[in-house]
């Protein structure tokens, strides 16, 4: 089996992915595909190892089996070489932002660029404060990550991410715990990034109107597989039981309110 | 900037202050005159029969004044010998090259070292030389048996005479 | 009973393969780490700098102690002028290696486990591994280093403050005299002695240093695995200085 693999529209293909940790299955026979150029969401309940998913395309876990290939390269064949050089064209925003603690926003900004590349100081500086000015945090370059809000913290780790022009940009729960101005700010923040930069963008979300505003495809993961694929408004119209519960939110369904229990009444009455 | 400055300035200081810690230890509570590996002195070569219990680092003394150490002790054998080298301190170059040296022990059960008995030649040692007159390490046993061949002797004599 | 024994002793000795296998990695970054003066320099401030004024207190009074104690039995064998020796002896080589080593496990062992175990909760680990940036090069490394560094410094400031202390009860208080104190310890002590109390701190600086960064890189990423690192931090310090200590001096005397 060889490395290479046809290059074709999608930047990232995930075929037929066994992942278990602890004998819980995570995935059984997981097959998506990023397209270059796009949004590309990543839905689905609570649990259904959607951050798994992320830590297998950044190389961090294998697969038992199955194969993972991100620009042409299965990821998981990769020695650690290779991998920390893919790596340098993919960035990544946290949750948290995951910013340094003990570095200023700009170094902070300007540590990828300093760790990999031998730029001048003018052109590191050049480079941090046009990527700070597109998040709109310039004036906060001299901050420590302590004095910011949460969604400061992530437009900061979001210029990090982007400060060497990544292909790949992926986003771990870009909304989660933001208020809807930090929302809307990200929103758009997303969309131009990807637009303007022509990155390729893999969101990770469960935030169901948010993601419908921005993504151009989405899946939908249940039970270790993609139950439902396509454009999100597309989603919306879609009939089947889970993904409508998912899109509506409905407190039962397919994925059950009760975690699995012995029958009600006879619990009580022991 | 500032405080990675003062950050440096802390840092050397500590690492100044340690290094400083480590020359009043070796240089105030040890007896270091003669430093070992120091290359200051000459060696100078004696052979024993029985060296006992003398160590390497054991101190060379003159009318009880250290004027140097034991350097190596090895045994050569073709002269079927125990042969140690000693480094002089080069304040004491005025050693007669008849001068005999004696291994004796300090105190009851003190270590043993080399005790030097100045000749009256006019040459001195110079690097490399040897004692002629040298004393072995006192062995208990040979002590004894010493003695009693002494009595024995001393008893044969007198009937001799 | 048997099964737990055998688990027991397994678990053992996954663990010491564990931290082998991660000091060999930060070997393996060394080099890297060594081109980063600075980074070391922090650290070194960090681990040393701050565990200064502890250090300085606690061996002015060990010192303190052994000049009252050290008096007070050797004055019952009428031979109290051999205090600077003793002590002496006594601070260059067990109490002041040993007792530098359980402060800074304490002081700088337990900061460095608890700051990187916060950035393994904080995703900033990760974040670096994805910013193709080796966390043994950037964290691990020059914080490992520090500590190395710091420690043996740490173990003479602790031994020389200490002979100051037991200069200070002996010789001022109790009134041992001053030349016999010095020259009773010249004649004593050899170079030897104090090379072995620094070797004793550079091996102690080695395994605190190894165990720190390796609970806190190892911690489970939540409030709960940080504050375990620490604890585990202290405790195997502790253990595994002392058993050093007992091998070192087996080995040296």
């Amino acid at each position: 089996m060889s490395v290479e693999h046809s290059t074709t529209s999608n930047l990232v293909e995930i075929r037929d992915v066994y992942y278990s940790v602890g004998g819980r299955d995570i995935f059984q026979g997981l097959t998506l595909d990023v397209p270059r150029g796009k949004i590309t969401a990543i839905m689905g309940p609570s649990g259904t190892g959607k951050t798994t998913l992320l830590r297998l395309i950044t190389g961090q876990i294998r697969p038992s089996r199955g194969q993972v290939w991100v620009d042409g390269q299965d990821v998981s064949r990769l020695s650690r070489p290779a991998l920390y050089a893919l790596r340098q064209r993919i960035g990544m925003l946290f949750q948290n932002g995951a910013l340094l603690t003990d570095l200023s926003v700009f170094e902070n900004v300007a540590f990828p660029v300093r760790e990999h590349t031998k730029l001048p100081e003018a052109l590191i500086r050049h480079l941090v404060l046009t990527k700070l000015q597109a998040v709109g945090l310039r004036g906060a370059h001299g901050l420590m990550p302590h004095e910011l809000s949460g969604g400061m913290a992530r437009r900061v780790a979001l210029a990090r991410a982007m400060v060497r022009d990544p292909d790949l940009l992926i986003y771990d729960e870009p909304f989660a715990g933001l208020d809807p101005i930090s929302m809307g700010v990200i929103l758009r923040l997303l969309r131009n990034v990807n637009d303007a930069l022509g990155m390729t963008s893999i969101v990770v979300s469960h935030d169901v109107d948010e993601i419908a505003l921005v993504a151009d495809i989405s899946y939908i993961l249940s039970a270790g597989k993609v139950v439902a694929s396509g454009a999100p408004k597309a989603l919306k119209e879609d009939q089947s039981p889970l993904v409508r519960q998912f899109m509506n939110g409905l407190p039962d369904g397919p994925v059950p309110f009760h975690y699995p229990a012995a029958d009600y009444y006879s619990d009580l009455l022991d | 900037m500032q405080s990675s400055r003062a950050t440096e300035v802390v840092t050397g200081a500590f690492v100044l202050f340690g290094f400083a810690a480590l020359f009043f230890l070796v240089t105030q509570i040890t007896n270091k005159e003669l430093g070992i590996g120091s290359n200051d002195g000459y060696t100078l070569v004696a052979n024993f029969e029985n060296v006992g219990s003398l160590k390497v680092g054991a101190p060379v003394s003159m009318s009880g004044v250290t004027v140097g150490r034991v350097e190596s002790i090895s045994y050569d054998q073709d002269l079927y010998k125990a042969v140690v080298r000693i480094r002089i301190n080069s304040k004491f170059n005025r050693i007669p090259n008849d001068s005999d040296a004696s291994i004796m022990t300090a105190g009851l059960l003190g270590g043993q070292y080399i005790g030097v008995t100045a000749g009256g030649a006019d040459q001195f040692f110079k690097d490399g030389g040897q004692f002629v007159i040298v004393q072995d390490a006192l062995v208990l046993e040979n002590l004894i048996n010493k003695l009693a061949a002494g009595f024995a002797g001393n008893k044969t004599d007198s009937t001799g005479d | 009973m048997y099964n737990t024994f055998k688990q027991m002793l397994l678990d053992a000795v996954a663990g010491f393969g564990a931290v082998a296998l991660f000091l060999l990695r930060i070997f393996g970054q060394l080099p890297s780490a060594l081109l980063r003066p600075r980074l070391i320099a922090s650290q070194i401030h960090n681990a040393g700098a701050l565990s200064l004024v502890i250090i300085m207190i606690c061996g002015l009074f060990v010192g303190m102690v052994l000049g009252l104690q050290g008096y007070d039995m050797l004055e019952r064998f009428g031979s109290e002028s051999a205090l600077g020796s003793a002590a002496a002896l006594a601070l260059v080589k067990e109490l002041g290696p040993v007792v530098a080593a359980l402060l800074f496990a304490g002081r700088a062992g337990t900061a460095l486990a608890s700051e990187i175990g916060l950035m393994r909760a904080t995703d900033q680990l990760v974040a670096m591994e994805i910013m193709a940036v080796d966390p043994f090069r950037y964290v691990v490394a020059p914080r490992f280093i520090g500590g190395v560094v710091a420690l043996p410094l740490l173990t003479m400031i602790f031994i020389a403050i200490g002979i100051f202390g037991v200069q200070l009860i002996g010789v001022q208080q109790l009134g041992v005299d001053q030349g016999t104190f010095w020259s009773q310890m010249r004649g004593s002590v050899e170079v030897e002695d104090v090379m072995q109390g620094l070797i004793k701190g550079c091996v102690f600086g080695v395994a605190c240093s190894l165990i720190a960064v390796y609970e806190g890189y190892t911690a489970a990423p939540t409030a709960e695995g940080v504050g375990r690192a620490t604890t585990r931090t202290v405790v195997n310090s502790a253990v595994i200085t002392l058993i050093l200590d007992y091998m070192i001096t087996a080995v040296m005397l």
